[in-house]
């Protein structure tokens, strides 16, 4: 009988060839191409007096320089705006070669074309650009201010204003028992995956075929990028994803510049070229997130129920607007995690700055939400005097409100915010044990004996996963009996080929070894969205399972046929259709797959078999009108909403009485991401995240200095945890609470290791140290800082 | 604007030995050896994940030692025996202990940074065979992962030194 793979801890299929050296990634491609490098704006904010080309096409192996001027038809146009939303009111794009002016260090503003990387980066040191300097407006506090503007014609440098309220949050904090205000921020960071962008376009004049490979989050989304800004039709355009060395959101489609320049030039010069970005190149010319400045307004009961709460936040959202409101939007709605509100107003600014654009990092502006959130919980239980968990679990939304809707507020998707299933309780209870929160005040009074601060922190979220629109699944059986599966997301380091083989292998019967899966091919998928928003597992798993349905149905119908027996009397086991109880009686898949296509030739082993059954009724066609010849399934899952994981992070830390240094002591997952399709995988997630959260939380930012100029654009200065950074080990403890939006009960698993980083190291920290954390991230300087602003003031009140 | 694209720049022949095999290539002097393994000799198992010798992606064996090879010109590496990840297979082609470790432990997940760390591994377990959780940790100290947290990488180099002990000697990976 095959085993079960659902639930599994399978090895993954993915490992040979990675760990062989034989991955392909972007750069692994097309051998030989010609390379573009690109002319970048070294100035924040300048208009564009003249840019002269000419000392380049002396450069020898130079095969083409491009500037704006060169650009054509829709590549002269500014890039799409991918995300519109009524809100946004000012949203503005960039070209992809700068027109009259640069907004941002980094800023794309001439590529050349060169035999190989090196010559092209000397002819483009040779471009001369002259500039007439503008103001240039860093951070947040300018961007309000807005005595200088990002773009002329936005007023208060203010892209967006949008509100949702549920209640009268000001009428119900007004008349609270207790009342608090907290004023928060947290600063830029980026999703770096060790692999930065790369792009490789051939021309293929004679089949007028463009062919891409990009190290992308969706194929199918720079697919449409290519065609629309090309003037191809999509059919003639194909996108293919190699191996993508981590995405963490920044892979998602812009598109960038290059990933259009790149096609642009291989048609033009009907030569393959080649991109593949160097790490500095990444830092200042592709995408951050996180930076926000809050201003929380609370009224809760003498229990810490939550009565009314009013947020306003300041969003940065860099120069420019491609992907809309998603984060902000995604902050303000996630912000109210496993809590009930009865009363809620939220409202955003989203600012424009002449800084990198800003777009979804792992979490997606969850962090932040959830920090907002998290701090205000745990300002309210020290106001009362309460225990944090407590208080939490005083607010918390009950298993038998489900499903429970916020109000009315919307979600990134356009729908209603409804969470579909969680247990918070139980959460809180498991999370609770597995820190031994009880136990901490007496290691804490042991550690103080000893002269050490040690700090324990901890903080909930709901995360929407698996957000639409949908995704789909092909499953074909090949006459050998192996089974191909494609889907049109993309994959970078998730495991999707092992995922889906084992839902595939245990919806069809057949050995997890004779399926395999193909990710982001828009030649074998044109129809898919990307992979974003911890949403492949829950759209593909799903979109696969029903098309691995179709195909085993189809599987049993002809097996009935030439078995003559009844559809229910049949079972497949590891690849063999049987009668039960008779298990001579049988067919193999392959057998089946041939006498689906009843029309070709008898030329491998299964094929010979067929001649022994004869399928259907001599007086009817060979392919019935309904139906198709071939065996295969295929189907789309597009669910009505997002389904809601959840999660509880705690963490002890201890900081250094004398340096202000913060070691992790001890870190604690509890997760629900429903159905579990393989542990080991989502296990392997939640420690990814986790290691990103402590970077997020206590080293990385984006040190912009007052004339926008990133001065930490380097792994030597950008501080990314190192294993001596991380946790030795993260305790981690499920929770299974099935969705039921989805045939297997899926929820979304990959941001979930991030999302309360910054709020748990904060309340930890805070709760070492005696005072409040409300910068993030937050290093030991600035907690040396801290603690003598608050050493004096201490000593001050007790002077007075 | 597009110009013909004339000869580029002066190269010298060099000879470099990978894994065992001596090639011979055209180079210009200022060609990284990251570039010339990966590009001319098509051993783009090596990545590379910063270009200033910080994130440990490229490294590979330099007579046994581990190296940046992003910090190294082709025309300098002559002398040597080189090691790329792709040499850490058994003769028979099938994984080496360190590739076989981070299959068992799940030490990977995009695979981007996994060939810098198994090299680094490879020559760290030669000089120390039987790595407490600490040295492990120390071990691999200087490169950079993005996805795994590097909990299970720690795990990795403990199980390939397990799996190491049950080899005979003689047949290790490499050569
Ligand atoms: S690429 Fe050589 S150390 Fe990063
Ligand atoms: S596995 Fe992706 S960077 Fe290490």
């Amino acid at each position: 009988m095959t085993t079960k793979l659902m639930g599994e801890p399978v090895a993954r299929v993915e490992d040979d060839r990675l760990v062989t050296g034989k991955g392909r990634y972007a750069d692994d491609i097309m051998p030989g191409a010609l390379e573009m490098a690109v002319l970048r704006s070294p100035h924040a904010h300048a208009r564009i007096r003249s840019i002269d080309v000419d000392a380049v096409l002396d450069v020898p192996g130079v095969h083409a320089v491009y500037t704006y001027d060169d650009l054509e038809g829709p590549m002269a146009e500014p890039l799409p705006l991918l995300i519109p939303h009524p809100a946004l009111t000012h949203g503005r794009t960039q070209y992809a070669l700068a027109k009259d002016e640069v907004n941002y260090v980094g800023e794309a503003i001439a590529v050349v074309v060169a035999d190989n990387r090196y010559l092209a980066e000397d002819a483009v040191g040779r471009i001369e650009v002259e500039y007439d300097f503008l103001p240039p407006v860093v951070g947040i506090d300018a961007a309000r201010a807005a005595e200088n503007l990002v773009h002329e014609d936005v007023p208060g440098n203010v892209a967006a204003v949008m509100e949702q309220s549920f209640g009268d949050a000001e009428a119900a904090i007004a008349s609270a028992p207790h009342r608090l205000s907290l004023d928060l921020t947290v600063e830029r960071s980026a999703c770096m995956p060790m692999e930065g962008r790369g792009t490789v376009a051939r021309w293929d004049e004679d089949l007028n075929r463009m062919s891409v490979w990009t190290s992308t989050q969706t194929s199918t989304g720079v697919r449409a990028a290519v065609a629309t800004k090309l003037g191809l039709d999509l059919g003639q355009v194909d996108v293919v994803t190699p191996d993508v060395g981590g995405g963490f959101g920044v892979k998602i489609v812009h598109p960038w510049p290059e990933e259009l320049l790149v096609p642009m030039a291989a048609k033009a010069l009907r030569r393959p070229v080649k991109f593949t970005e160097d790490r500095r190149e990444h830092f200042i010319s592709s995408a951050h997130e996180r930076g926000q400045q809050q201003h929380i307004e609370v009224g809760f009961d003498d229990e810490g129920r939550v009565l009314g709460m009013s947020v306003k936040f300041w969003h940065d959202n860099g120069a420019y607007t491609p992907y809309g409101l998603i984060v902000p939007i995604i902050t303000s709605t996630q912000l109210l995690g496993p809590y009930k509100l009865p009363n809620y107003r939220v409202s955003f600014e989203s600012l424009y700055t002449n800084t990198v654009i800003v777009t979804p990092y792992r979490g997606a502006g969850r962090p932040q939400g959830v920090y907002a959130m998290e701090r205000t919980m745990d300002a309210i239980a020290a106001e009362l005097g309460m225990d944090r968990t407590e208080v939490r679990e005083n607010n918390f939304i009950q298993p038998e409100d489900f499903p429970y809707a916020h109000g009315e507020l919307t979600f990134q998707d356009g729908r209603p915010l409804v969470y579909d299933s969680g247990n918070y309780p139980e959460m809180m209870r498991k999370a609770r044990a597995l820190v031994d929160w009880p136990a901490f005040e007496k290691f804490r009074d042991e550690a103080r004996k000893e002269g050490r601060k040690v700090g324990i922190g901890i903080a909930c979220y709901v995360e929407g996963t698996g957000v639409g629109p949908y995704e789909g699944g092909h499953v074909h059986i090949e006459t050998s009996g192996k089974v191909k599966v494609s889907t049109g997301l993309t994959t970078q380091g998730q495991g999707h080929q092992t995922a889906f083989a084992q839902i595939v292998a245990d919806e069809l019967g057949v050995r997890f070894e004779d399926v395999e899966v193909v990710t982001g091919d828009t030649r074998r998928s044109p129809y898919s969205v990307g992979t974003f928003a911890s949403r492949a597992a829950v759209m593909s798993g799903s979109a696969i399972a029903l098309a691995a349905r179709n195909a085993r149905a189809k599987a049993l119908r002809l097996a009935a046929d030439a078995l003559e027996a009844d559809v229910d009397d049949l079972e497949i086991v590891d690849g063999i259709v049987r009668v039960k109880g008779a298990p001579d009686s049988q067919i193999a898949l392959g057998t089946l797959a041939v006498l689906s296509n009843p029309l070709r030739y008898a030329f491998d082993e299964a094929s010979r078999a067929a001649t022994q059954f004869a399928v259907g009724d001599p007086s009817k066609p060979p392919v019935a009108e309904d139906d198709e010849p071939g065996l295969e399934g295929k189907d789309y899952y597009s669910p009505p909403r997002s389904t809601f994981a959840s999660g509880i992070h705690a963490v002890i830390v201890e900081t250094d009485p004398e340096t202000a240094e913060i070691r992790i002591l001890k870190y604690a997952v509890v997760h629900d991401c429903g159905t579990l399709i393989n542990p080991r995988i989502v296990e392997g997630q939640v420690h990814g995240g986790v290691a990103q959260g402590v970077g997020g939380a206590l080293y990385e930012r984006m040190a912009y200095d007052e004339t926008g100029q990133l001065q930490n654009a380097s792994f030597m200065d950008f501080l990314m945890p190192y294993v001596t950074e991380v946790p030795e080990t993260i305790d981690i403890d499920h929770l299974e609470t099935p969705s039921p939006l989805n045939p297997l009960g899926i929820k979304g698993a990959g941001e979930a290791g991030v999302i309360p980083s910054a709020a748990v190291f904060a309340a930890a920290i805070e709760d070492a140290e005696g005072f409040p954390i409300t910068a993030m991230p937050i290093s030991p300087s600035e907690l040396y800082a801290l603690r003598l602003t608050h050493s004096t003031t201490s000593h001050e009140r007790t002077a007075s | 604007m597009t110009t013909p694209g004339t000869t580029a720049e002066h190269t010298e022949t060099i000879r470099l030995r990978v894994n065992g095999v001596t090639h011979e290539v055209d180079v210009p002097p200022r060609r990284l050896l990251s570039d010339a393994l990966r590009h001319d000799l098509g051993l783009t198992g090596t990545h590379v994940g910063c270009e200033h010798g910080v994130c440990g992606a490229c490294t590979i064996l330099v007579d046994g030692q581990p190296t940046r090879a992003c910090l190294m010109f082709a025309i300098a590496a002559q002398e040597y025996e080189l090691t790329t990840v792709e040499g850490m297979t058994r003769p028979d082609g099938t994984l080496g202990p360190v590739q076989q470790a981070f299959k068992d432990c799940h030490g990977l997940q995009c695979g981007f940074c996994t060939p810098g760390f198994i090299t680094t591994i490879e020559a760290g377990l030669e000089e120390n065979p039987d790595p407490t959780p600490d040295e492990a940790r120390d071990m691999i100290s200087g490169n950079l992962c993005r996805c795994t947290g590097y909990q299970n990488i720690v795990k990795s180099v403990l199980r390939a030194a397990e799996l190491k002990r049950e080899i005979p000697t003689g047949e290790g990976a490499g050569q």
